[in-house]
């Protein structure tokens, strides 16, 4: 009985902590999608797409091209911050003052088409960078380098959004254009250059998850879908627009997933996440944090 | 300094001012005075470019304002402390100010202006890092005023600065006017308060139903019947 309770502690242990290396990489993701929500009012339901690209772009950099990871990452992230910035002056511009329905459709279209596009563009195999690191063992616990390095690299980039949104002028006028958006211009601040540069910053935390995952997961044009409708209802759980609501969220479903994958298959982590989710719903409707009214 | 000139403006297909011709002279304090909806607020959006007019000219040191795009209109000098405040109500009064500060000219001097605004409004201080929501409505028009004032503008438009405040504090915001002007700054200011406001003003100018019905200093404009009667009650 003590022996069996022993390896259940460290199955545990290691659930717990492959948990909270799931959560920043999926607090990543929330925050780009938040970001854009919070700030310009519309929801890029194409976010994850837009993630599917970058891992693309990783893919043909690093094994077609022969560069170095560290070399292609800026380059992805770069790419997809352009994608951003274009899909929020191709679309969403001339969109803002239409009704929050044509919007989403609007973005949901632009998901079916990068999904074509990449079909056509790059076939339907699945793909990877052919990059193994190493498994890292502490007693009889194991957790994949990548794992670790997402992690950290996704704590870092949401620490860099922090200070960008705290320290400078254009972070400020982020924020303040959130709640009041007729005025600005009595501050000097040009709101469209603001809404380009929150898009181009919501792209470039999309580009950064694409390089973390790329190192776990094979790319292909449907890989978008494996995370990004939790990433959504991350960011509907911890309050659409919230910034510090969905971070604390992607944590909780990170762990429901992890520890839920400890009982049968990860599969089942996802059920139990989505339920969760579903009586959440009913308990609290306007997310952990409850928003501004 | 700043001259209008046969100006309309409005909001879609509705028009609320007509015809305007005004003028502030550097150094001055005007006063724009009216009922409710007689287009004050209006005339003071249209002066930074909230609204663009319909026909008619701005100008500002003869520079053409209805040319220059909304947001490089503060940087003619021109600063709006808007009705309502305004202010960025979840966001510390620090942010706040630093809004005011935005445009890369004030930027420059945003130590020595937040030393400014700090030694008119020393409560601005103690409360730097709190949201500017939570404050009460007179530290509130405090911290709009003090984050026009950030932009180191020239003109300084005050749109109905002592709506809702209780009259001993309504006192302290004309007090305020008289120590903005005394450094110099030239202001334009929208009153219901048209008692007070004629205390502080050099000029001031009546308008009603969206047009000019009378002008003149002070003392003028205390002696005019109509405004004795409509506005002054005696
Ligand atoms: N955003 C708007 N859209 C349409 N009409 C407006 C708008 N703002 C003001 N108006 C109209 O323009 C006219 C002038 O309004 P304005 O706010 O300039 O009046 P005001 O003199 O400032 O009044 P108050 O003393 O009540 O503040 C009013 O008839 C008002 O209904
Ligand atoms: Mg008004």
């Amino acid at each position: 009985m003590q022996a069996f309770l022993d390896i259940f502690d460290i199955y545990l242990l290691e659930a717990v902590v492959n948990g909270i290396l799931l959560g920043g990489v999926l607090a990543l993701l929330a925050l780009g999608l938040n970001l854009i929500f919070g700030v310009i009012d519309v929801t890029w339901i194409c976010y994850a797409e837009l993630v599917m690209i970058g891992m693309y772009g990783m893919y043909y950099m690093v094994q077609v091209f022969g560069l170095p990871y560290w070399v292609a990452a800026p380059f992805a992230i770069l790419l997809v911050a352009a994608l951003g910035a274009a899909l929020h002056y191709i679309v969403i511009a001339p969109l803002l003052t239409a009704p929050p329905i044509n919007q989403l459709l609007a973005t949901g279209g632009v998901l079916f088409i990068l999904q074509s596009f990449a079909t056509v563009a790059f076939g339907i195999d699945f793909r990877n960078l052919g990059i193994r690191l190493p498994v890292l063992a502490i007693g009889e616990m194991h957790f994949s380098y990548s794992r670790l390095l997402a992690f950290i690299a996704a704590l870092l980039g949401m620490l860099a959004v922090y200070f960008f949104m705290t320290r400078t002028y254009t972070g400020t006028a982020i924020r303040a254009i959130s709640q009041d958006r007729q005025i600005m211009s009595l501050m000097g601040v040009d709101t469209k250059r603001i809404y380009l540069i929150t898009s181009a910053l919501g792209g470039a935390l999309a580009g950064l998850a694409a390089c973390l995952l790329v190192l776990q997961y094979d790319v292909h044009p449907f890989v978008g879908l494996s995370f990004g409708p939790i990433t959504f209802l991350i960011c509907v759980l911890g309050g659409l627009g919230n910034f510090v609501g969905g971070f604390i969220a992607a944590f909780v479903f990170a762990e429901i997933i992890s520890l839920g994958g400890l009982f049968s298959d990860l599969e089942w982590g996802y059920v139990l996440a989505f339920a969760f989710f579903i009586v959440m719903m009913f308990i609290r409707p306007a997310g952990l944090l409850a928003r501004r009214s | 300094m700043l001259e209008l000139r046969s100006l309309d403006a409005g909001y879609g297909s509705f028009q609320a001012l007509f015809g305007i011709n005004l003028d502030v002279k550097a150094g001055e304090a005007v006063g724009v005075i009216g009922p409710n909806g007689a287009g004050k607020t209006t005339l003071m959006r249209v002066i930074s470019g909230l609204i663009r007019p319909g026909k008619g000219t701005i100008t500002m040191e003869g520079r053409d304002v209805v040319a220059t795009p909304s947001h490089r209109i503060v940087d003619l000098g021109i600063a709006h402390v808007p009705e309502n405040r305004r202010l960025f109500p979840r966001l510390t009064v620090d942010d706040n100010l630093k809004m005011g500060a935005y445009m890369p000219g004030a930027r420059a001097k945003y130590a020595e202006r937040l030393e400014f605004v700090f030694d008119l409004f020393p409560r601005m201080k103690e409360r730097r890092s709190q949201m500017a929501g939570t404050m009460s409505g007179g530290e509130q028009q405090m911290c709009a005023i003090g984050r026009a004032l950030m932009s180191d503008p020239k003109l300084l438009l005050l749109d109905e600065p002592s709506a809702g405040l209780a009259p001993v504090v309504v006192q302290q915001v004309f007090e305020l006017v008289k120590r903005i002007r005394s450094g110099g700054l030239t202001v334009l200011i929208v009153e219901q308060n048209v008692q007070q406001v004629l205390k502080v003003v050099d000029r001031a100018y009546l308008l009603e139903a969206g047009t000019i019905r009378a002008s003149g200093t002070s003392e003028e404009m205390m002696k005019t019947d109509t405004i004795k009667q409509a506005y002054l009650g005696v």
